[in-house]
Parts: C-alpha cells; structure tokens; sequence
C-alpha cells in the first residue's frame, strides 16, 4: 500500500464518484417506497432504459441530447407503468408489487435485447468533459467530477424542495401519514404520482450520466438493483437522509474495501448490511422516527 | 385390439428402419449455442459462421447435414437438459458448440458416457483438454491458457519488464492471467501487483486502476470481455493511464465484435488472439468477404471458431466418417489451413494447435481495426494431466 496522499485523493474521488450515482438512482425509490408503500424492484431496469436512450439518442443528437431527453423519456415510461400497473396495485400488498415488479425486470431485459441487440453499447464523454484535470495533486477525469458535481446538485434542489417548498412539506406530511395527510386536504394519489415520476426521471437521468462509463448492456439495471437496495435498507426507508448516508457508506466501504481488503471486498458490504439490520432494522436515517 | 397394436408397431418399426436406411448418408447436428443470455451475440456469431461454412465445404461431401439447435441460455443446468435431449431424443451423430466453460464442464461426463463426438466452438477452460480430456471432446476455438501464454516472452522481448495485471474473479480470469505471469516471469519479468475485482459484479474499475497507478509497473496486463472489456477500457483512458503505463491484455479485450463501442479509449491496446479480422491470407480474405456478404457484419473471433467447427466436420466426413464411432476418431485427425493460419489437433489432448496473433488496435479509414504486429508460432498446451483413453464404442 502507498504511503501517496494522491493516491488516497484519487480514492476518494472514486468513492464519492460512485455514491453520487448510486444516490441518484436510491433517492428516487426511497421516496417512492417511503410515501407509496410501495416496493418497485424495476427501478433499476428504468435506469437501464435511460441509459440505452441516452446511448441512442448521443447517436443523433450528440451527448446533450440523450443527457437531457432520456430522463423525459423514463419518466413518460414510469407514467405508463403507472396507469397500466402501479395503481391497481397500490392496495395489493407488498407480495403482489414485489412479484409484478420483478417479473418487470425479465420483460425489460428481453425487450432492451430485442430493440437494441446483445451487444454491449458505448458512448463517448462529452468534448466539454474530455481528459483530466488536476486536482489536490491527481489527476482525475473530469467527467467524473462532473457526476459529482451533478449529484451534489441533485441534492441540493431536492433538500431545498423538500424542505422549503409547499410541495415538500406535502410530501414529507405524506410519508409521515398518508391518511392524516389526506383527511388535511391534500390529493395525496397525485402527489404519489408525481412522485413517482420524478423518481423514474432520476433513474433515468442516472442511466444517462452512466452510459458514458460503463458499458450499456442489457442486464445492467439487474446489476444494480442490489447495490441500490442495500443503499436504502442501510441508509432508511423513504428519507432523503438516508439515501445520501447510504450511497456515501456504500462508495466508501465498496472502494475502500476493494483497495484495503480485496479478498473481503464483495463480503464487506453485506456483512455491513446484515449489522445494521441487527443493530437498527429501520435503518440509520429513517424517515420515521 | 392388442394385435392391431402390434402390427401398427411393426409397421412402425419397418418405416423407421428404411428410413434409416434410405438417410445413411445424412449427419446429424446438434447444434448447443447460448441464443439468449448474456453470450447470445457471441452465439448468434458461431451459428452464421457455422452455416456459412457448411455451404462453403459441406456441398461437394456427398452427405446432407441436418441441423437440430438448441439454446443452453449460458446455463450449466439447462445446457446439460438439452445435451441430454440432443443425444437421447434426437438421436445426433455430432454436437457443436458451447461458449460457456460453466457449461462445458456440467455436460462433459454426459458427452463422454454417451459417446456422442462434440466440436467445441468457444469455450477455453484448460481442464477441457486437461485433466477432463476425453476422446470425444475435440476443441477447435482455443485454450485459456494457449492465448496468454505466448506474450510472456512476447512482452519481454519488447522491453517491458514489470507488470500489473488485472482480470475478473472467476475460473478464466485466473487461468489466462496464470498462463501469461508463468511464461512472463520464467522469461525474466517480474508481476509487481495484481487485482481480481468480483466477477459481474464491478461497473467501477477506478480503485483498482488506481492501485494499478501507484504499482510503478512499466505496463498493465489484463483480460476482461463483453460489457465488462468496454467499460474496462474506457476508464483506463479516461484516467489518462494509457500514455505512460500501456495497456496489454488478452485479445478478448478489445474483440472486433464490440471494439466500436470502445470507440478512441482502445487506440493504442495491444492484444494477443488466435484471430482477428485483418489477417493477410487468401483463406481470411475469403471468409471476411462471405460472411459480410451473408451477415453485414465484421467476423469476429467467435465466427471463425464456428467457420472452423463446420470445416473439421466436413473434413471428417470427407476422411470417411458417417456416424458418432467413426466421426470421434476423425475429428481429432482434422489439419487445415483455413483464416487464422495452420491447424491441427493436439492427439495428446485433443486440443486445437495453432498461431497466435499479438495486435494493436488502431484508427482506420472506417473506423478502428487491428493491426498485426507479430505472429507467434504455434505451439501445443502442456498436457496437464490429461491421458487420453482410446475411444471405445
């Protein structure tokens, strides 16, 4: 191991790089799941959808467009899911939604196979974000700083919407108390609607931030739905909180864990999952006290 | 009752004989490929070129060749259900196929109790034509560790002298990266670092391209495929690492079948296959154009194991082979020259025989291409325990 302060530097950065993407793809099933009670486990394959528009569109439009387009386009996909699937089973228990939304995630990886092939897709970064720009001593990608900067973003517009705005305090009204929340005038069903849309949206938006790193295939939102479950079951179901505690223990144990200790790496994190199922089974930030 | 029964059994029974009798002259193929999953390209590949090469030879052998297909769906369970189906309901002279390792293994015994001749077409695992050879196992792709061994001393000789090296968690990540820091250090090299990230389950090579880094290593050696190889390769250039530590590897890496989605990061890589689309002979020239011709697309590597599959069996059957008994002892007697140079079988373990091409990828007029750098000579895999029993049936 080195003794290289750059070199820890550039491990922070990897950590920090991989929390804020988990974290764009967490917050939105977080929220999802701690105002709708609901558990959608074809959230990840949403963020495989944006990421195979965005790699579509980058065809055509250039990177912007996919960057821009592909979050509409999954949150127009999520809408559907919603009026065909999500809302008839709002009240059907969590056994129905869970099984509904994992057959989902079959349906979309054969159908991403079937409209984009089984070859792998690679965009390139976008001109603006080439090369690497030096940093405390590394040299680190700049599009990498750039899905830092864009999650840091992220969440400071959610924090200032959720506790700032009306719509926030509606929202956090609703995953204290749905019903309390109703009985006090609020159209609770079009704020989980909403909600959910801009879930989708995030996850999609995520896939097109990501399509540029990783290579797009089809059972890439597979890949991630457990890395991002552990995220909310670590951090607390349904807070913002806990989606960014979460995504940060993540990257952080995930990377350090891979560099400190490479025969434990992939055991760490369920090992850390499982203690604090243990110690706090609701989580470490949950929305409910 | 009984006795219409029993004549229309007989009946049956006649029917089916003449037919047999009238078909001697027919072969027929099983076909085991994944057509789904995550090697479903690589087995859409083998299954053009294999077609492709039975209408290129198959033709003037005076047998007709009937295809029976099955998806293995890259699981050992459901590719051992259908080897079995294969054998035992339709009845199959030869099988050809097998991307998997996983699935390679799990139909092994099964192949060798039934005595049914199988033409690997991808699969690479040593122990295949290792310590598990069989009579009627016969490998026409490659092995693990054929691939990587030769650019131990390749590397050498070139003057890089420390290494770090990089491959996934799993059987072939372990045995391609064996196979090349043996031939690498018994050549004088030294490996000063190495990393096996989890199998499937990283999308992030930054820690360990950091840790490659900070190694002081002259060059990084790697093996990765499919999505992995793209994201691979893209964030090694886009640590801007490629300049002062280059970047080498097994040819899977940067595989013509995906190197387009690498796009500019794979410039500069250099790779050692058994094949690649730009070789300079008359046979390569041929079947690039033909299978263009009939798919649209570049051959890659996968394809010419199935181009190769359908050309040993034409062969066999042309040396006198007309069922499971004659065609085991033909196929391991096969040498041609077909696109990737010289072949022959390895009697000693029935493992393919052939040259090894190191290349670095580069920008061409139609985007990137391969450019060859070295042939190396061929040369057969140790035996590794293998003690090949005789065919018996």
């Amino acid at each position: 191991m080195t003794a290289d302060l750059g070199f820890w530097v550039l491990q922070m950065l990897n950590a920090l790089q991989l929390s804020m993407l988990l974290f764009l793809l967490s917050v939105g099933l977080t929220v999802i799941f701690g105002l709708m009670h609901f558990v959608n486990l074809a959230h990840g394959s949403l963020y495989a959808f944006g990421a195979y528009v965005a790699a579509s569109l980058a065809g055509v439009l250039g990177y912007w467009g996919g960057f821009f387009l592909a979050p509409l386009a999954v949150a127009a996909m999520g809408a559907a899911l919603y009026f065909t699937l999500i809302r008839s089973q709002r009240r059907a228990g969590p056994m129905a939604q869970v099984l509904i939304t994992f057959g989902l995630i079959f349906v979309a990886v054969d159908a991403t196979r079937l409209v984009w092939g089984d070859l792998p897709i690679g965009i390139a970064v976008p001109a603006v974000f080439e090369g690497q720009l030096s940093l405390l001593g590394v040299e680190y990608p700049i599009y990498r700083l750039f899905i830092i900067t864009l999650g840091l973003a992220v969440l400071g517009v959610l924090t200032l919407i959720l506790s700032r705005t009306q719509i926030g305090a509606m929202i956090r009204a609703g995953v204290d108390n749905d019903q309390m929340a109703a009985c006090l005038g609020i159209n609770v069903e079009r704020m989980f609607f909403l909600v959910f849309v801009v879930g989708c949206a995030l996850a999609g938006l995520a896939g097109a931030v990501a399509a540029p790193v990783l290579s797009v295939t089809p059972d890439m939102g597979l890949q991630i739905l457990i890395p991002t479950l552990i995220v909310i079951v670590i951090g607390g179901l349904g807070s913002l909180k806990g989606a960014v505690a979460g995504s940060l223990i993540f990257g952080f144990v995930q990377t350090f864990g891979a560099v400190l200790l490479p025969t434990l790496s992939s055991v760490l994190i369920y090992a850390l999952l499982a203690a604090v199922l243990v110690a706090r089974p609701q989580g470490l930030l949950p929305a409910k006290g | 009752m009984k006795s219409t029964i029993k004549a229309a059994l007989a009946g049956l029974v006649t029917s089916t004989a003449m037919l047999t009798a009238a078909q001697a002259e027919d072969i027929k193929v099983g076909i085991l490929l994944p057509y789904s999953g995550v090697y479903a390209a690589l087995g859409q590949d083998i299954d053009d070129a294999f077609a492709l090469g039975l209408e290129t030879y198959g033709t003037d052998s005076g047998v007709t060749f009937e295809i029976v297909r099955e998806d293995t769906e890259v699981k050992p369970p459901v590719g051992l259900a259908k080897t079995k189906k294969l054998i035992l309901q339709d009845e199959v002279d030869v099988m050809v196929g097998v991307v998997s390792s996983g699935v390679l293994g799990a139909i092994r015994d099964t192949v060798d109790g039934a005595g049914v001749p199988l033409i690997v077409a991808n699969a690479g695992n040593d122990e295949a034509t290792g310590e598990a050879c069989s009579p009627y196992i016969t490998r026409i792709s490659f092995s693990n560790q054929q691939v990587n061994r030769p650019m131990g001393q390749w590397m050498v000789d070139q003057g890089v002298k420390k290494v770090f090296t990089i491959a996934p968690d799993y059987a072939a990540g372990r045995q391609m990266i064996d196979a090349f820091t043996t031939a690498f250090t018994a050549a004088g090299g030294e490996v000063v670092g190495q990393e096996w990230p989890a199998f499937q389950k990283t999308q992030d090579f930054g820690p360990f391209l950091a840790n490659a880094k900070a190694s002081g290593a002259d060059a990084v050696y790697v093996f990765f495929a499919g999505g992995e190889a793209i994201s691979f390769v893209k964030q090694y250039d886009s640590f801007g690492m490629k300049a002062e530590m280059p970047l080498y590897g097994s040819g899977f890496l940067t595989s013509a079948l995906y190197v387009e989605a690498q796009g500019p990061a794979a410039e500069g890589v250099i790779t050692a296959l058994h094949y690649v689309p730009t070789l300079d002979n008359p046979e390569n020239a041929a079947f690039v154009a033909a299978f263009k011709a009939k798919t649209g697309r570049i051959p890659s590597e996968y394809a010419v194991q199935g181009y190769d599959s359908a050309r040993a069996l034409v062969e066999a059957v042309k040396a006198g082979a007309t069922d499971r008994a004659t065609l085991a002892t033909a196929l391991p007697k096969v040498a041609f020259t077909g696109p990737r140079g010289d072949l022959k079988m390895d009697p000693a373990t029935n493992n393919v025989v052939q040259p090894i091409h190191v290349y670095e990828t580069v920008a061409g007029p139609d985007g990137l291409t391969q450019k060859v750098l070295a042939t190396l000579p061929a040369e057969a895999d140790p035996v590794n325990g293998c003690a090949m029993p005789a065919a018996t049936n």
